[in-house]
């Protein structure tokens, strides 16, 4: 398979991704978005990887992969704290800086 | 198309499909022989005698179990997801039988000359054997937790969260054990793994990692039933707790399938166990070509080991059963698995 | 079409038919069940890219632990069907002309990125074609423990933050 047919499906990937960050009115759907857009990133990392025979791409998914799902415990952790407050999960409701 | 045909009708070809529908129906078979095998220990184990009416000893009371779930009125409450609340056993019942595809079971075999080159009896010879077994296993989380979210009430949804939680917790402990063998065996291939396990010590001990390293036996097996939430780590099933947790909605073959899968994974444990710690198909006595022989007899007595257990211990409560798991198993495993690294480095095992 | 193109087409559709799911459809369960098997389909593209332990971890560790956690909060927050106007009493409405500008803006990024890719040079060569695979576990190890140490150590400090940071920011205050 060409590089360029994997490079392309990352690319078309991470516009989904974007497209569901603008588009989403609900926190945790925005959370699986930007998680589309770092598989996106990943495959992209391992076609070049693999491309030029080497392990590093395939290492450097790993440290994706791990500061991904920090930051989907984190943002999910911060998710309840904000539902708890406003009893809505839609990030407009949390567009004034002081209630 | 010559070419499809051609590798359609290769030895090769054969040889697999022919595995892969003996492991099919081995797996079904002996979720139904540890029904009945679970109901006679328990009999023996409490004085009184098990089925007897059914066949000679009751050896035919799976079949009936089975044709009484067939015949019972499919169920469906009204609020109920209707795709989630059928696709959830069926989630349980593929990740149980997915999960034993990597497991080999016995040594490579020409087939009596039938083959070319020697190919293991196993159906998926993966070079990564142990992380698929262990990816497989998370996988089935994802029944529980569905058929507890779809069946739209209250001791369902408690009984998959709870249950969900205790396999995700346990897995830690099962994964850090997993890890500590794959370093002394230096590979994730299960056949590798069970290879590295040939040959005795002074001439009669076998070489069984479960002698090199058992607390990483232990911890193994003791996940391994939290993982398939038998007894003692039931909670989340049990009957006078929960009505029955996460399967409370469901009848017939739905639940048929459930019930089918936890069996298939308790033997999948069993299976990955005897391979990891016990030696896979090596036993003295009997020729290499039939080790699968020794495979079912460690298989069986670790079967009757997890029956045993569960006939014997009592329950424990919720909250012990995760501070065992995350205070106790994970801690300990990890520990070993430093104490093995240590021993590794400084043995060259 | 050789079998390995043909699998490279179908785990592509799967990947990218589940994304769209995702962001396509308004039930946040089964926006996290189709983001699961779209990571099925992009664990089946690293397969086909001779990376089976990244295929594997993608599966244990994504699909197996992070979309176990998005699950777990979507149940215990109950969080339905984005624009219930029964439920969202303060913003009833899904906006269209948002969502609609949102989408163009997508479908734009999407063809300045296949474009800016099609005047690359260079990306016509096989993947496979110029220098064989290093897909064994052993050489990961290696590399990951001697190359890229640091990092490792410090994700292991980011994985700790992480989980304080979660325990602490989901904890019920007591008043």
């Amino acid at each position: 398979m060409p590089l360029g047919h994997y490079l392309v499906l990352s690319g078309l990937l991470f516009a989904i991704g974007a497209t569901g960050v603008f588009v989403r009115r609900n926190i945790i759907t925005l959370l699986l978005s930007v998680e589309i857009m770092l598989n996106a990133v990943n495959l992209a990392f391992v076609a070049f990887g693999r491309q030029f025979g080497t392990v590093d791409g395939q290492i450097i998914t790993f440290f994706v992969m791990t500061v991904a799902a920090a930051e989907a415990a984190v943002g999910l952790a911060l998710v309840i704290g904000l539902f708890r407050h406003r009893e809505s999960l839609n990030p407009e409701a949390f567009t004034s800086l002081k209630w | 198309m010559a070419g499809l045909l051609d590798w359609l009708t290769a030895p090769q070809t054969i040889f697999f499909l022919t595995v892969t529908m003996v492991v099919f129906v081995a797996l079904q078979l002996s979720a139904a022989v540890m029904v009945y095998a679970e109901r006679k220990v328990a009999a023996f184990m409490q004085q009184r005698y098990g089925p007897y009416l059914v066949g000679p000893k009751g050896l035919l009371q799976p079949i009936a179990d089975i044709v009484k779930l067939i015949f019972k009125e499919e169920l469906k409450p009204k609020a109920a997801d209707t795709l989630l609340f059928a696709a959830a056993p069926v989630i349980s019942a593929i990740a149980a039988f997915t999960a034993f595809a990597p497991v080999p079971f016995g040594a490579s075999t020409t087939f009596f000359g039938f083959l070319d080159e020697p190919m293991p009896l196993v159906v998926a010879d993966i070079n990564v054997a142990v992380l698929v077994i262990f990816a497989v296993t998370s996988m089935g989380v994802y029944g529980i937790v569905l058929a507890g979210w779809s069946s739209n009430s209250k001791y369902s949804l408690l009984g998959g969260l709870r249950s969900s939680a205790q396999m995700i917790s346990y897995e830690l402990a099962y994964g850090m054990s997993l890890a500590t063998i794959v370093m002394l065996a230096g590979s994730l291939s299960l056949r590798e793994i069970v290879d590295a396990q040939q040959g005795y010590w002074l001439g009669f001990i076998p070489k069984w990692y479960a002698f090199i390293n058992p607390i990483s036996f232990l911890v193994f097996a003791t996940a391994g039933i939290a993982e398939t939430n038998r007894a003692p780590f039931d909670f989340p099933e049990a009957e006078q707790e929960l009505v029955a947790g996460y399967h409370t909605e469901y009848s017939s073959m739905r639940f048929a399938l459930f019930f089918l899968a936890e069996y298939i994974n308790m033997v999948t444990v069993a299976a990955v166990s005897t391979n990891l710690f016990l030696g896979g198909w090596h036993g003295p006595f009997i020729p290499e070509a039939y080790g699968w022989i020794w495979f079912l007899i460690k298989l069986a007595v670790l079967c009757f080991g997890y029956l045993w257990l569960r006939w014997t211990l009592p329950r424990f409560r919720y909250d012990q059963l995760m501070s065992f798991g995350w205070k106790l198993m994970l801690p300990l495993a990890t520990i070993n698995l430093l104490v093995s690294a240590a021993g590794v480095l400084y043995f060259g095992l | 079409m050789g079998f390995d193109q043909l699998l490279f087409y179908v785990f592509a559709a799967v990947a990218v038919l589940g994304s769209l799911l995702v962001i396509g459809q308004t039930s946040p369960i089964y926006s996290v069940l189709a983001l699961i098997v779209a990571f099925f389909g992009l664990s089946g593209l690293y397969v086909l890219l001779e990376a089976p332990f990244v295929a594997v971890v993608q599966i244990i560790i994504y699909a197996g632990a992070i979309m176990v956690l998005f699950l777990f909060t979507v149940m215990l927050l109950n969080v339905p069907r984005e624009g219930a106007s029964d439920w969202d009493r303060g913003h009833p409405h899904v906006r269209v002309w948002p969502v609609r500008l949102g989408t163009v803006l997508g479908v734009v990024m999407a063809l300045q990125l296949v474009w800016a890719l099609s005047r690359t040079v260079g990306l016509g060569a096989g993947v496979a074609d110029q220098r064989p695979a290093a897909s064994e576990v052993s050489e990961l190890g290696r590399v990951l423990f001697t190359d890229y140490m640091f990092a490792f150590e410090v994700t292991s400090i980011l994985i700790i933050v992480a989980m304080v940071g979660a325990v602490v920011l989901a904890r019920k205050r007591e008043n």
